[in-house]
C-alpha cells in the first residue's frame, strides 16, 4: 500500500472541464449517435434500426461521389497552398517596414468572414457583371461558373487558395524567422547552393510548423461548407457538392435524421483517421 | 594556405559614418602568418566578430583590402575564399547523418565520392567521431555537434584558415578543457592557420601563440601571452588580462619622473610625451607589488583567498592597489608600505605605454 494521502476532493476541480466537454462535445455527439441508429416518421416517435443507416451510407453511390469530390478538392488545395505558402514565405523580406506591410496584407483574407468570402467571389466571378467573370469572357474565354462544372471547380479552388494560402505562408514565415543567422553563414561557407540551403536548412527547420499547417488545412478543407455553399450551392448539378454540403442537404433538406446521423459519424471518423495518419507520417522520423 | 593580411581596414555598419564612434572597426593593419595559432581577445562588442566576418567574407569592409597571400579577396564571397568557420552555437544539418554532414562541403564542390569517403573517415578519426558516423546529427550532444562543425571545416584540405567564433560557449565546463586541448593538438598535427575569437583570457592564452587584443574597435596589442602579461601596451590590456588585472594609479610627471603620493616611482620606460595636460598613469601588476619597510603608505582593506594566492586590496586615498601574495605570506594589519618592481612598472600616457603612443 502506498502511504500517499488519498484526497477525493480533487475530483471537484476536474468537474468544470467534464461539464464543459460534456455539454459542447460528448452530448451533441451522442444525440447524433442516437439518431444514427433510429428511424422517425415525425411526432417524436423513433424506431430502432441497428446499423441499417450505416450500411446504406457505406453502399450509397451518392456518398461515394461526394467523398471522391471532397478528397479531390482537399488534395488539390493542399498541393497548391502548401508549396505556394512556402514560396511566399521564402520571398518575403526579412527585415524592415515591408515585412510588416506584407504580414498585414497577408492577414487580410484570414480576417474576412467565410460567407462574405463566398459572396465576394460569387459577385466577382459572375460572367455578366463580375470583374473576373466579365474580364475572362471579354478576353475570349467561355467562362460561366454557374453552368460549367470545370469553371465552378476552378473558381472554388481559386477562392480557397486566395482565402487560406496566407495561413500557410504566415506559419512558414514564423518557422523561417526562427532559423539563426549562423546556419545561413555556415551554409555559405560550406558552399551550399540555394537549393541545398532550402533542402537541408530551411525545410527541416520549417517541418514542425508545416506539419501544423498541413493538418489545419487538411481538416478545414475537408469540413469546408460556407464558402462553396454561398458560391455554387453545390452546383451546377452536383458537381461541387462536397461532403458537408451533401450532409446538410440530407439532414435539413430531406430531414432524413437517421442517414444524416450515420453519415456524420462516418465523416467524423474519416477526418479523425486521416488526421492521425498525416500526423504519424509527418512525425515518423522523430522516434 | 596563405598568409593573411589586412591593409588599412576599416568598417562601419552605418551607410555614412561621420564621427569616430560610427566605426565598428577603426583603421587597422594586421598580418597573420601561415600555420599560426592566433586568438582575438576582447570584451563583448569590441568588434571581434565583425573582424572575423570580414576575414571570412560574410561582411564586406567599408574601407581597406584583405589579401590571402598575394590574392586580393576583399570582394570574394565566403565559398571562394576557402575558409572554415565554427560558430558560437553548433551548426549541424539536422536531417543528415554525421557522415553526410562532414561530406557536405566536399560534395557541394563536386568532389568525387571516393575522395569524399577517404577525407571524411580521416577527419572522423582525428575528431574521435568514427563510431558516430552513421548516426543522425540531430541526436548528438552540444560538444558532439561542435565537433561536427569543426570537422566540416577540417574536411577540406585546401582551407586557408579555420576561424572559431567563441566555439566553447555552449559546452559544459568539463568538456571545454578536452575540446580545447583537441584544438591545440589538431593545430600541431595539421598546421593550419587558426584564428580563435573569445572574450575568455584563459582560452585565448592557452590556445594561441599570438593574441590580438581588441578594445572598442581598435587593436590595442598583438603579442605572445607572456608579452601581454609582462608588457601591456595599453592600460586596457593591463586590466583585461590577468586575474586580478593591473593596478592603474593616476600620477604626476615631473622632470621625466613619475610621482605618486608625492613619491618618485621608478618606471621601466621613459616618461616621454607626458606633458601638456595629458592623462598620466602608472601601471603595475599585483604580482610585482610587494609590502616593504618604506614606500607608498596604504591601508589594508580586504584579503581574499584565491586558492594558491591571496589577493590583498589596499588603498591609498581613493586609489585601490592590489597585491598578490603567496598563500603562506603574512599580511600586514591595517597600515603598510608598498614598493613596485621597477622592471615591471610602466608609465602610460592617455592609456598608451609612454613613448609608444598610437
Amino acid at each position: 500500500m502506498s502511504a500517499k494521502t488519498v484526497n477525493h476532493k480533487a475530483w471537484w476541480l476536474v468537474l468544470p472541464v467534464v461539464l464543459l466537454v460534456g455539454f459542447n462535445a460528448v452530448i451533441p455527439l451522442m444525440t447524433v449517435v442516437n439518431y444514427s441508429v433510429q428511424e422517425t416518421f415525425g411526432n417524436n416517435r423513433f424506431f430502432f434500426e441497428g446499423v441499417k443507416w450505416f450500411d446504406a451510407v457505406v453502399h450509397s453511390t451518392r456518398f461515394h461521389d461526394a467523398l471522391k469530390r471532397q478528397l479531390l478538392f482537399t488534395a488539390i488545395i493542399l498541393a497548391i497552398e502548401v508549396p505556394l505558402g512556402v514560396a511566399v514565405a521564402l520571398a518575403m523580406p526579412r527585415k524592415g517596414v515591408w515585412t510588416s506591410v506584407c504580414l498585414v496584407l497577408m492577414s487580410m483574407p484570414l480576417l474576412i468572414p467565410w460567407n462574405v468570402v463566398g459572396a465576394m467571389w460569387n459577385i466577382f466571378a459572375l460572367p455578366d457583371i463580375g470583374l473576373l467573370g466579365w474580364t475572362l469572357n471579354k478576353l475570349g474565354f467561355d467562362y460561366n461558373f454557374t453552368r460549367q462544372p470545370l469553371a465552378a471547380w476552378a473558381t472554388l479552388i481559386a477562392m480557397d487558395v486566395w482565402h487560406w494560402t496566407s495561413l500557410v505562408a504566415l506559419l512558414a514565415y514564423a518557422g523561417l524567422s526562427a532559423i539563426p543567422d549562423a546556419y545561413y553563414q555556415a551554409a555559405k561557407i560550406d558552399g551550399a547552393s540555394a537549393w541545398a540551403v532550402f533542402r537541408h536548412v530551411q525545410l527541416p527547420k520549417m517541418k514542425h510548423v508545416l506539419t501544423i499547417a498541413v493538418l489545419l488545412r487538411f481538416m478545414d478543407s475537408f469540413m469546408i461548407y460556407t464558402e462553396p455553399f454561398v458560391l455554387t450551392v453545390g452546383g451546377p448539378g452536383n458537381s461541387t457538392t462536397l461532403l458537408s454540403i451533401d450532409l446538410v442537404k440530407i439532414a435539413l433538406g430531406q430531414f432524413d435524421l437517421g442517414p444524416a446521423g450515420a453519415m456524420s459519424l462516418i465523416y467524423f471518423l474519416i477526418i479523425l483517421l486521416l488526421s492521425w495518419m498525416f500526423y504519424r507520417v509527418m512525425t515518423l522520423d522523430e522516434e | 594556405m596563405a598568409r593573411i593580411r589586412l591593409e588599412q581596414l576599416r568598417h562601419s555598419y552605418l551607410a555614412r559614418p561621420v564621427q569616430d564612434a560610427d566605426w565598428a572597426l577603426k583603421k587597422m593593419d594586421l598580418q597573420w602568418n601561415d600555420g599560426g595559432a592566433y586568438a582575438l581577445l576582447g570584451p563583448s562588442g569590441c568588434g571581434k566578430t565583425t573582424l572575423l566576418n570580414i576575414v571570412s567574407g560574410l561582411l564586406r569592409p567599408t574601407e581597406g583590402r584583405i589579401r590571402f597571400g598575394d590574392e586580393d579577396v576583399t570582394d570574394s564571397p565566403p565559398d571562394q575564399r576557402n575558409i572554415a568557420q565554427v560558430f558560437q552555437f553548433p551548426v549541424v544539418y539536422d536531417t543528415m547523418s554525421v557522415y553526410d554532414n562532414l561530406a557536405f562541403p566536399l560534395r557541394n564542390r563536386g568532389a568525387p565520392e571516393a575522395q569524399v569517403d577517404a577525407r571524411v573517415r580521416e577527419i572522423a578519426v582525428l575528431l574521435d567521431l568514427e563510431a558516430m558516423l552513421p548516426q543522425r546529427a540531430a541526436g548528438l550532444t552540444a560538444d558532439g555537434k561542435q565537433k561536427i562543425s569543426l570537422g566540416r571545416g577540417l574536411v577540406r584540405s585546401d582551407v586557408n584558415v579555420i576561424m572559431f567564433d567563441e566555439p566553447l560557449t555552449v559546452i559544459d565546463p568539463h568538456l571545454k578543457w578536452r575540446l580545447r586541448s583537441k584544438l591545440k593538438e589538431l593545430h600541431q598535427r595539421i598546421g593550419m592557420t587558426m584564428i580563435y575569437v573569445t572574450h575568455d583570457q584563459t582560452e585565448a592564452m592557452t590556445f594561441a601563440e599570438q593574441v590580438v587584443v581588441m578594445h572598442e574597435g581598435t587593436v590595442v596589442q598583438v603579442g605572445t601571452p607572456v608579452e601581454l602579461f609582462e608588457r601591456p601596451r595599453h592600460t586596457f590590456v593591463g586590466h583585461f588580462i590577468g586575474s586580478p588585472g593591473m593596478n592603474i594609479l593616476p600620477c604626476e610627471v615631473e622632470h621625466g619622473v613619475a610621482r605618486f603620493a608625492g613619491l618618485p616611482v621608478p618606471t621601466a620606460n621613459a616618461a616621454g610625451g607626458a606633458d601638456g595636460g595629458k592623462r598620466a598613469e602608472i601601471g603595475v601588476r599585483p604580482e610585482f607589488v610587494r609590502f616593504a619597510e618604506s614606500g607608498i603608505p596604504v591601508r589594508v582593506v580586504r584579503v581574499s583567498d584565491a586558492g594558491r594566492h591571496q589577493v590583498v586590496e589596499t588603498r591609498h586615498g581613493d586609489t585601490v592597489i592590489r597585491v598578490l601574495l603567496e598563500e603562506r605570506d603574512a599580511v600586514p594589519a591595517e597600515t603598510a608600505h608598498l614598493s613596485f618592481d621597477p622592471a615591471f612598472t610602466r608609465l602610460y600616457v592617455n592609456g598608451w605605454l609612454a613613448g609608444e603612443a598610437a
